[in-house]
């Protein structure tokens, strides 16, 4: 009943909206100018480039940690690789603990909240400017991307607060502050405040504005053009509805459309490029090439390399720190469990849907090569491309050119995916919240509520300063995450290297 | 070594029935019973991060009232009725952790009652007393 109410209140706001539409496009145009010079410094420190080239620091610092860690735990991304895998199987839970949270169940939610636009729209950013060759970056750093996250998510259990209730909370914040001060280290608590004020940031920007901005797209692609913030309050709504109202119906659903939504996408993505077999040898040739040469994308193999990586990081989180919050709850003796399963998923995320979106882009011709020459031919820094979409609009374009209806799937996939994401965000926004301002009711209203008006603000802005935003607030707290997990990464060494001698011992049992 | 009866019991008349038929004859035989009450779970199911935060304290109570509100009452009442008997709670796929229970408890006989569905739904989604007709590890016996 009370759902029938809303749905009709949003219908007739809309309509109202509609009918005068000059007014509201001059809203989006406010908005979107208010927004992108309140937020263009800092935008602009966090992608300034190391002094006399044009490579961003903050790209860099990702890769060396996703670098150092892979080294430091030998390669424990391809190690654990099987083990991970026995672990969600449930291979090595206990029965009596049946009907606690169970490694898949920590392992699906993580994913809820990262697969999402990254791997549609980002992806697709991603090619249309650095070129195929960025595809080879982005899956290179979702692989270096799983022992940055298998860290974190290790600590995130080990380091989490259980209360008396019985509930649990966890993430970078705790850890920050428990790990440093049994370390005898200085500073955890100052990290960890900055850490939930970028996770509050990031929480509204990559985890809510883009979203937002995306499904708008993605729907006024199918209805017609409309003013974004009408999307936004209906979305807002929605959001509203389940995080403040407690309309639990309306998530459980979402958790379990999701994933089969993604399924459904990985699906489609191989049906397009096994049609295409013949193209397949040439498209991983274009990846190759483009990844070390650029094909004339700008900036050439170093603009391909920092697309590549950028959106494998905006995509997968490895090394933010968000998925540290989500992996937490897991019902688990052994924190570096854990840690074992959170590192497949930047393996499913990245290298596997990530490169699917990507493979369908390249391999449907959405990309113009001058014929003479064989480069890609860019206009203002982005590649022209068949249709003359970006973003969203140029992965619904590649799939439409092989299946004519899928834009209508991927419309209503980017709108769960949206909305899937938007939750989860909320969540990490929320603990780094009552972690800054302390638990209470109305404390953490008002942040749902503000929550829920960046939904507006996302939708209606453009794309250019919500992307530049999203991915400046995210990349910030992977800054202060990633100080963090160098300065305990000798604990994390410590659980792995006593694990693994009580796994090789038998002392860890399989329970199938 | 004496017998020990292994009864499903979730509350409902189809299982009162199971019960009733099971302490008839274990007043003849002596035998003792285990009042099992598996709640619905699959470890493969999707959650929301807050109920993840919230899911050992649900769990807490879920198990707490599952206690108060079926089994004890059922164990009082057979007691009452002067046969030896015990009970067990557990999470996970009815069947299966019934079969799991009969197996760890060394019972000697199962006592299942069955609901008589026998519509669509029963076929597609099949149900606890076909499974168990199908994994028991020991004589199952299914009261209408």
């Amino acid at each position: 009943m009370q759902n029938k109410k809303i749905i009709a209140g949003v219908t007739a706001i809309g309509l109202a909206l509609l009918s005068i539409p000059a007014f509201a496009q001059s809203i989006d145009e406010s908005v979107n100018q208010m927004f992108s010079s309140a937020t263009g410094w800092f935008v602009s420190f966090i992608f300034s480039p190391f002094p006399g080239t044009s490579f961003p620091w903050i790209v860099g610092w990702l890769v060396v940690a996703a670098t150092i860690f892979t080294f430091y735990f030998f390669f424990i991304q391809f190690r654990a690789f099987p083990h991970s895998i026995s672990l969600v199987k449930g291979d090595y839970s206990d029965p009596d603990d049946a009907g606690e949270v169970s490694h898949f169940q920590a392992l699906a939610t993580a994913l809820s909240g990262t697969v999402g636009l990254g791997n549609i729209a980002g992806v697709a950013v991603a090619v249309g400017i650095g070129g195929p060759g960025a595809t080879f970056w982005m899956i290179l750093a979702g692989l270096m991307g799983m022992a940055s996250k298998f860290t974190e998510c290790t600590l995130g259990v080990k380091y989490r607060n259980e209360y008396e209730d019985g509930t649990v909370s966890g993430g970078p914040m705790y850890y920050l502050t428990k790990g440093f001060a049994e370390r005898g280290l200085p500073g955890g608590r100052f990290l960890a405040i900055l850490f939930s004020v970028f996770c509050i940031l990031g929480a509204l920007g990559g985890g809510n504005m883009f979203q937002a901005n995306q499904a708008h797209q993605q729907i006024s692609g199918i209805l017609g053009g409309y003013p974004g913030w009408i999307t936004g309050v209906i979305f807002a709504l929605v959001v509203f509805a389940v995080i403040v109202g407690g309309l639990k119906s309306i998530a459980r659903v979402t958790e379990k459309v999701v994933p089969f939504m993604g399924v459904m996408y990985v699906a489609a993505a191989l049906i397009i490029i096994l049609v295409n077999a013949n193209k397949i040898g040439w498209a991983f040739g274009q990846i190759f090439t483009g990844a070390f040469t650029g094909l004339g994308v700008a900036g050439g193999m170093v603009g391909a390399l920092i697309q590549g990586f950028k959106r494998a990081a905006f995509s997968n989180e490895a090394g933010v720190g968000s998925a540290a919050i989500a992996h937490s709850a897991v019902r688990t003796k052994e924190p570096i469990t854990e840690g074992f399963v959170s590192l497949l998923e930047p393996f499913i995320d990245t290298v596997v849907i990530c490169t699917m979106t990507a493979l369908v882009i390249i391999i449907t011709g959405q990309l113009t090569i001058d014929p003479t020459t064989g480069n890609y031919i860019t206009e203002g820094g982005r590649i022209v491309t068949a249709s003359g979409a970006s973003g969203v609009g140029l992965t619904s374009a590649a799939f439409e050119s092989a299946i004519g209806w899928f834009p209508y799937v991927l419309a209503i996939a980017v709108v769960l995916f949206a909305f899937s994401t938007m939750i989860s965000w909320s969540y990490y926004g929320l603990k780094a919240w009552t972690y800054l301002f302390g638990e209470g009711k109305n404390k953490e209203i008002t942040f749902k509520v503000i929550f829920c008006i960046f939904v507006v603000i996302g939708a209606a802005a453009n794309l250019g300063p919500v992307i530049d935003f999203s991915d400046a607030a995210i990349f910030a707290m992977a800054v202060v995450n990633i100080v963090g997990l160098y300065c305990l990464m000798p604990i994390v060494k410590r659980e792995l290297k006593s694990y693994l001698e009580r796994l090789d011992s038998g002392a860890i049992k399989k329970f199938k | 070594m004496s017998e020990k009866y292994i009864v499903a019991c979730d509350g409902s008349s189809a299982s009162e029935r199971a019960l009733d038929f099971a302490v008839a004859n274990a007043k003849s035989t002596g035998a003792s019973i285990l009042v099992a009450h598996v709640l619905e779970w699959s470890p493969y199911s999707f959650l929301t991060p807050e109920e993840l935060e919230e899911r050992h304290k649900r769990r807490a109570e879920e198990l707490d009232r599952a206690q108060k509100a079926v089994v004890d009452k059922i164990v009082k009442s057979v007691s009452d009725q002067g046969v030896k008997v015990d009970s067990v709670i557990k999470y996970g796929h009815v069947a299966e952790t019934l079969a799991d229970i009969a197996k760890q408890e060394g019972a000697t006989q199962m006592f299942i009652g069955r609901t008589g569905h026998s519509g669509i739904a029963a076929r597609v989604f099949g149900s606890v007393a076909v499974t168990l007709a199908q994994i028991a590890p020991v004589p199952c016996t299914l009261v209408p």
